[in-house]
């Protein structure tokens, strides 16, 4: 309304937070996701992965360097001297320390602590650490620390690097990765063929029956594919095909039909007529007209159906354990495996979450990428 | 042979051969059967149009009348026929052995659940989203990051969810987020505000758009008892009356236990083994994937709207709200009613999130998933075909509907 003269929304900033609210909390739910793909096992059940996106503050107990190996004579004291980052294969910056558990932020990074009769300890931010006294102060054990550093966020792909050359075959999705790719692109690409020449029938030529055709492909727009499942399978184990490749990739042609046929002929239907009369006029055979001007003109409905089509297939679980899956686990898709780690590696979120994560990073291109003909498939698709 | 190979094959051999059978075909047609020369060349051509058709529509009747006609027939017999004694035909065995358990009732139950829920706050959420970026300069982006979710399955939604939901014992530190802000209640001022008083209103709030809906149902036969004149569907609106003051009863009810309820404050929660309400954590899921589709839809309708309708009312001196519930909404009806049922077909046949999540444990069980229960873990096909009709049953009002209104339009 904003474009009406004289009604400038009072509104406005309030419908800016509202959206600004609406949208991070239908972001958030991937971002964790994706943030924790990101984070090994122990930081994922260390904390949750909001508590990541900060620099984390962390107390631990470190010990210096045993006296008796280390020390280093220095007039009348001994010193130890060390850092105990890089003893403990730690990292951060320290904040404050102290030498008692009671007391674990006495001092600040680069103080100097006196600890009585000349002995003297101090850490600076980088943890490197001093410790000085006399022989007898400098021996036996090493003297205790309470360092409380703030490490920045730390993030690492080790996850994807492991789950996709992983050796064990229930953890691997690089197997998985590929039978769904396998599964999906004959499987997008053969529905379109048949569907654009009926959608053409259905669109541009006369004949007897044509609206019931077109009622049928509506009300089998709806019909839920769970009736198919043990029908179509018996049918595939009776004519040899069993459960394998062809088989889903008959059963998705199937499914798919229905909206192909329905999106393509509401979209060929608007095509100008002078453009298919003129052809025919000059001579063109339908199958021409189809190959030579209508296939070309309906690239958008075509791309439209063809990122349904792909969505639907890469996404699906249900078809491809009934049609594919079968007790060797050779040919396990993507969603299946997902399914089996839950079960498996319920807890274990850093495979779990970089599997799905594996699994969501194609249809999630493909969205943002043909974003405008997913839209506008939509909106040809819902029956009006 | 190596399945990517295969699958080459397959995608050359599919769309060569397709193209082979139509341009074949076409030529067969056109040159030997009936060939456009020679004494009879009109007469010919005449025929030859009206075989065309057929074979262009020839592979997809097959594909469809194969996939999915014939499918429901066989589903339907195969639900009067016993496996374990060869397929003899049982009469309504199956259908009585289904009522006769309990999870049916559950998962039908829970079905009814989501079908309530899921579309009514899908097309909501949808009408919110897209009300509000239509207005704000950033829209687009807000649009296609809330539409995101369409593109995930419902096995990666699953998986996200459950890190959401995720518990663990109360002296760790909590990963999932629910339990994180739970946490945060401890039965102060805060609690009261977001556990009590804001569910309280919520709850008014459905129990009076219920009570509403109700009443425009019902208005009409009081009114014509007052005029003598008739109104349509009695039946229908009785139902519909008779099911909004149950609801309206429900949520009541509801009412009073919001407030009575025992909190467990301070211990963390396994979330979905709660019966009950853990099916609304797993529609949360569906909810967060559909109001993208929605809110594109409905926003299209909005933009559609004619604009001198809202500028005749800004002009009356409408205030927003009036605007958008008086003026907008009754001209978008049509595609809220296309939204609630193209959604209301995903919920019946909803089954990965269950599957994925809960796999129907705690009292989640949904009809796709009981099936799926049957046909291939029980191997009983002809319950798990009997559970599949009852899908069917349910979707074909709307079936009905959709090839009604297709014709209309057509004409």
């Amino acid at each position: 309304m904003d474009n009406i003269a004289g009604s400038k929304s009072s509104l406005g900033w309030v419908v800016n937070i509202c959206v600004v609210l609406l949208v991070a909390l239908w972001v958030f739910p991937t971002f964790g996701l994706l943030v924790s793909s990101f984070r090994t096992a122990d930081q994922i059940v260390g904390s949750g992965w909001w508590a990541s996106m900060f620099p984390s503050e962390q107390t631990e107990r470190y010990r210096a360097s045993d006296p008796d190996e280390n020390r280093i004579q220095r007039g009348d004291m001994f010193v130890v001297e060390g850092n105990f980052f890089e003893e403990n294969n730690a990292s951060g910056d320290i904040q404050s320390w102290g030498t008692s558990s009671r007391a674990v932020d006495a001092y600040q990074a680069g103080d100097v602590a006196d600890l009585g009769d000349g002995e003297t300890f101090s850490i600076d931010a980088e943890g490197n650490y001093v410790w000085s006294g006399n022989d007898e102060q400098i021996s036996g054990r090493g003297q205790r620390a309470f360092v409380t550093a703030v490490s920045p966020p730390e993030f690492t792909t080790e996850n994807y690097v492991n789950i996709m050359t992983s050796g064990n075959d229930t953890d691997n999705m690089a197997k998985a990765f590929f039978n769904t790719l396998t599964v999906t692109i004959p499987a997008t690409i053969i529905p379109i063929v048949v569907a654009a020449f009926a959608a053409y029938a259905l669109a541009w030529m006369d004949f007897p029956g044509r609206a019931i055709l077109i009622a049928c492909v509506v009300g089998l727009l709806v019909v839920p594919l769970q009736l198919a499942l043990i029908p179509l399978l018996k049918l595939h184990v009776g004519v040899g095909i069993g459960k394998g490749y062809l088989g889903v990739w008959l059963a998705h042609t199937g499914f798919g039909l229905p909206l192909a046929i329905y999106l393509l002929r509401n979209y060929m239907v608007g095509l100008p007529r002078d453009i298919i009369e003129n052809a025919k006029v000059d001579g063109a055979t339908d199958f021409q007209i189809f190959t030579k001007i209508i296939l070309p003109l309906s690239f958008p409905a075509l791309a439209s159906f063809a990122i349904f089509q792909f969505l639907w297939t890469w996404n699906d679980l249900l078809v491809a354990k009934v049609f594919l899956i079968d007790s060797t686990g050779q040919t396990t898709v993507m969603t299946d495996q997902i399914v089996n780690l839950l079960g498996t590696r319920g807890g274990n979120w850093e495979i779990l979450a970089t599997a799905a994560f594996v699994s969501i990073a194609v249809p999630l291109a493909v969205f943002f990428a043909m974003q405008k003909y997913l839209v506008r498939g939509l909106l040809a698709g819902s029956v009006k | 042979m190596n399945p990517a190979l295969l699958g080459l094959v397959t995608i050359l051999a599919g769309v060569g051969g397709c193209l082979l059978y139509f341009w074949g075909s076409n030529q067969f047609l056109d040159k030997v059967i009936f060939p456009a020369t020679g004494p009879q060349a009109g007469r010919n051509i005449n025929r030859a149009n009206m075989v065309r058709p057929w074979l262009f529509l020839f592979p997809a009747i097959f594909a469809l009348g194969l996939y999915l006609a014939y499918p429901v027939f066989e589903t339907l017999r195969l639900s009067f026929t016993d496996r374990d004694q060869g397929g003899a035909f049982v009469g309504l065995a199956n259908y009585n052995q289904m009522v006769a358990e309990p999870k049916f009732w559950e998962a039908l139950r829970n079905n009814l659940l989501w079908l309530i829920v899921v579309p009514a706050a899908s097309t909501a959420f949808g009408l919110l989203a897209a009300q509000l970026t239509d207005r704000i300069k950033w829209g687009s982006i807000a649009k296609s990051l809330i539409f995101m979710p369409m593109a995930i399955s419902f096995v990666g939604a699953g998986v996200i969810f459950k890190l959401i939901y995720e518990a663990r014992p109360a002296d760790q530190s909590q990963i999932g987020v629910l339990n994180a802000v739970w946490l945060n209640f401890d039965g102060g001022i805060g609690s009261f505000l977001f556990l009590q008083a804001v569910p309280a209103l919520m709850l008014l709030a459905f129990g009076a758009i219920v009570a509403y809906v109700g009443w425009i149902f019902i208005r009409p036969i009081a009114e014509s008892r007052q005029n003598g004149g008739g109104a349509g569907f009695v039946p229908l609106r009785l139902f519909v009356g008779g099911a909004a003051l149950y609801l309206v009863y429900l949520s009541l009810t509801s009412l009073v236990g919001v407030f009575t309820f025992d909190y467990p404050y301070g211990e963390p929660q396994t979330w979905l083994t709660i019966p009950f309400w853990n099916s609304f954590l797993l529609m949360v899921v569906l909810i967060w994937i559909q109001t993208g589709f929605a809110m594109v839809i409905l926003s299209a309708a909005l933009r559609g709207i004619p604009e001198e309708t809202v500028e005749a009312a800004i002009v009356d001196g409408a205030n927003p709200f009036q605007i958008f519930f008086k003026i907008k909404v009754p001209q978008i009806m049509g595609t809220i009613v296309v939204v609630w049922t193209t959604i209301t077909i995903t919920v019946l046949k909803v089954f990965d999130i269950v599957f994925a999540m809960t796999n129907g444990q705690w009292e989640t069980q949904v009809l796709a998933n009981y099936m799926f229960d049957k046909l291939f873990r029980a191997n009983d096909w002809g319950v798990g075909s009997a559970a599949a009709i009852v899908i069917m049953i349910m979707v074909s009002p709307i079936l009905v509907w959709n090839v009604y209104n297709a014709r209309k339009e057509m004409k």
